[in-house]
């Protein structure tokens, strides 16, 4: 079985090499690839756009209980984070798995992000990783 | 259109049965279904059955043949499957086949066999009903995702933990009198919130369990059940289904589930009422926040007021509208292929007045069922009214 991910993998190469993009249709619509037309609306050409150097969490959650390609990893926080016209799902490094605990100096809504590419713990496998700009 | 009218229902007890296989769990569901329809097995004319993870839970795949032997009915055999709604779009298939007169006798259902694999495996399965590459990838897991639409209301609306409890408290204290429920112990506000994190913002009792089960529906035609004199005073009388992005980043909003506002328009429409008609809801509780973003897509809560329905006790057995009076996915349990099915099982027992929760809700004569798939990429709405 192959692991390749066309359009995906680029994708990822991409964001690890600092240069993370977004497909944005004609109507301004952003999405993540594989695609050929906006999920939105269905138009086309997509054009790729550079994501911000910074990124804002709308939501996050500290997992406990994970599947087993993050056996090793859990407990980690997942975030959900704002990026020009996309969002982008990622597991957030440089915070403790404390992160809930109210203090207010790990991770928030609203946290500014940067986004790039690491490795889960349990299996290597490449991720999307979220950490904390200093500010 | 042809009037559809529920014959008969049949469910397994709920719960965890890790060595029956889903054959059996199956066939025991139907049993009861057509003993309770009065329907002879021959007359049925197409079984449309729902299965999620059946392929991973049991090496099973091409499920509906195996099925329709297990229920011994030689027809037409279809699976369903949209994650945790697969049941209710096998249970919609049925329902738009006898409408539109192209059956008279339909059997759906649905099974799920899930306690056979361990936590690990288990969650592995449920995850994959959402996006592979973009969120089980980035560590998504079911949880996982209820936990982020959960503090992305929490943030949009406010709501607390507390708000969450008093779901849970409520869901079991339906399911205490129901035979087909998992659990039928009671859990305190207090317990609730003291049990361990799983995705925090929630918590063990926040989430639905494990569960092993089976749902099975005979429907039929108003004019052949006259024809068999059939004791079926139950007709569906609205249908309807929605469609989100499937990624939760991708959506316009974390904190709503339009699809299931856009399956609840064309159920009230179809069936030519309003949400204010309603009297009571099987809602999908796969986590205690789902009950709140259902009820509000169901516009029987407004936007920002389904957190404190349970508290203020607007949804509880005894208040205006009650919600989950079976226990829902929390309490009864959650076989996610059979669960839309089991849903229609017990509106239609609580709108018999049959249902061991039936004399919270003597005079109700609209009921409405909310199943929703992963988190609400796929829901399906079914209006369910007293026709005689
Ligand atoms: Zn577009």
């Amino acid at each position: 079985m192959s692991d390749r991910n066309t359009g995906y993998d680029e994708w990822i190469d991409a964001l690890a090499a600092g240069e993370g993009y977004a497909l944005v249709c004609p109507e301004g619509h952003g999405s993540l690839p594989p695609r050929r037309v906006c999920p939105e609306c269905g138009s086309s050409p997509l054009s790729e756009e550079p994501l911000p150097a910074e990124g804002t969490v709308e939501t996050y959650t500290v997992v406990h209980v994970p599947s087993p390609r993050f056996s090793d990893d859990a407990p980690y926080v997942t975030a959900v984070a704002r990026f020009g016209p996309v969002r982008l799902t990622g597991i957030v490094r440089g915070v403790g798995p404390d992160a809930d605990d109210g203090d207010g100096d790990a991770i928030e809504v609203g946290t500014a992000v940067e986004a790039g590419v690491g490795e889960r713990e349990t299996d290597g496998g490449r991720i999307v990783v979220l950490r904390p700009v200093e500010t | 259109m042809t009037e559809v009218r529920v014959a008969g229902v049949g469910l397994t007890r709920f719960g965890s049965h890790p060595e029956r296989t889903g054959r059996d769990l199956f066939a025991e569901a139907a049993d009861r279904a057509f003993a309770d329809a009065g329907v002879d097995r021959t007359d049925v004319e197409e079984l449309n059955y729902g299965n999620f993870m059946g392929a991973l839970a049991e090496h099973q795949g091409h499920q509906a043949p195996l099925m329709a032997e297990a229920a011994g009915v030689r027809c037409p055999a279809t699976r369903y499957e949209s994650a945790c709604a697969s049941a209710g779009v096998a249970v919609r298939e049925a329902v738009r086949t006898v409408a539109a007169g192209d059956a008279d006798v339909v059997l759906a259902g649905g099974m799920e066999r899930m306690t056979n694999l361990d936590t690990e495996g288990a969650t592995e399965g449920l995850a994959i009903a959402a996006d592979d590459l973009f969120e089980v990838r980035a560590g998504v897991t079911f949880p996982g995702a209820y936990a982020l639409m959960a503090r992305a209301y929490f943030e949009a609306h406010g709501g607390s933990r507390e708000d969450l409890a008093h779901i849970a408290a409520k869901n079991h204290e339906n399911a205490l009198p129901n035979e087909y429920a998992q659990f039928r112990s009671e859990v305190s506000v207090e317990e609730a919130l003291e049990s361990p994190p799983v995705a925090e913002p929630l918590h063990l009792y926040d989430a639905c369990p494990i569960t092993d089960g089976a749902s099975a529906l005979v429907f039929v035609s108003a004019e052949y059940a006259a024809d068999n004199d059939l004791d079926a005073p139950v007709a569906v009388t609205g249908t309807g289904q929605g469609t989100d992005r499937m990624a939760l980043a991708d959506r316009t909003e974390i904190a709503a589930t339009p699809a299931a506002a856009d399956a609840a328009t064309a159920a009230y429409d179809d069936a030519g009422i309003g949400p204010g008609d309603v009297d009571l809801a099987e809602v999908h509780d796969c986590f205690t926040i789902a009950e709140v973003l259902a009820i509000e897509s169901l516009g029987l809560a407004d936007p920002g007021e389904g957190i404190a329905a349970a508290r203020e006790g607007r949804t509880t057995a005894d208040g205006d509208l009650p919600v989950n009076l079976s226990g829902g996915l929390k309490a009864k349990g959650h076989p996610v292929g059979a669960t839309g099915g089991s849903q229609i099982a017990e509106v239609t027992r609580l709108l018999r007045g049959d249902h061991p929760n039936s004399e919270h809700v003597p005079d109700a004569e609209v009921g409405v069922a909310h199943n929703a798939g992963g988190t609400v990429a796929s829901a399906v709405v079914h209006v369910l009214e007293v026709a005689e």
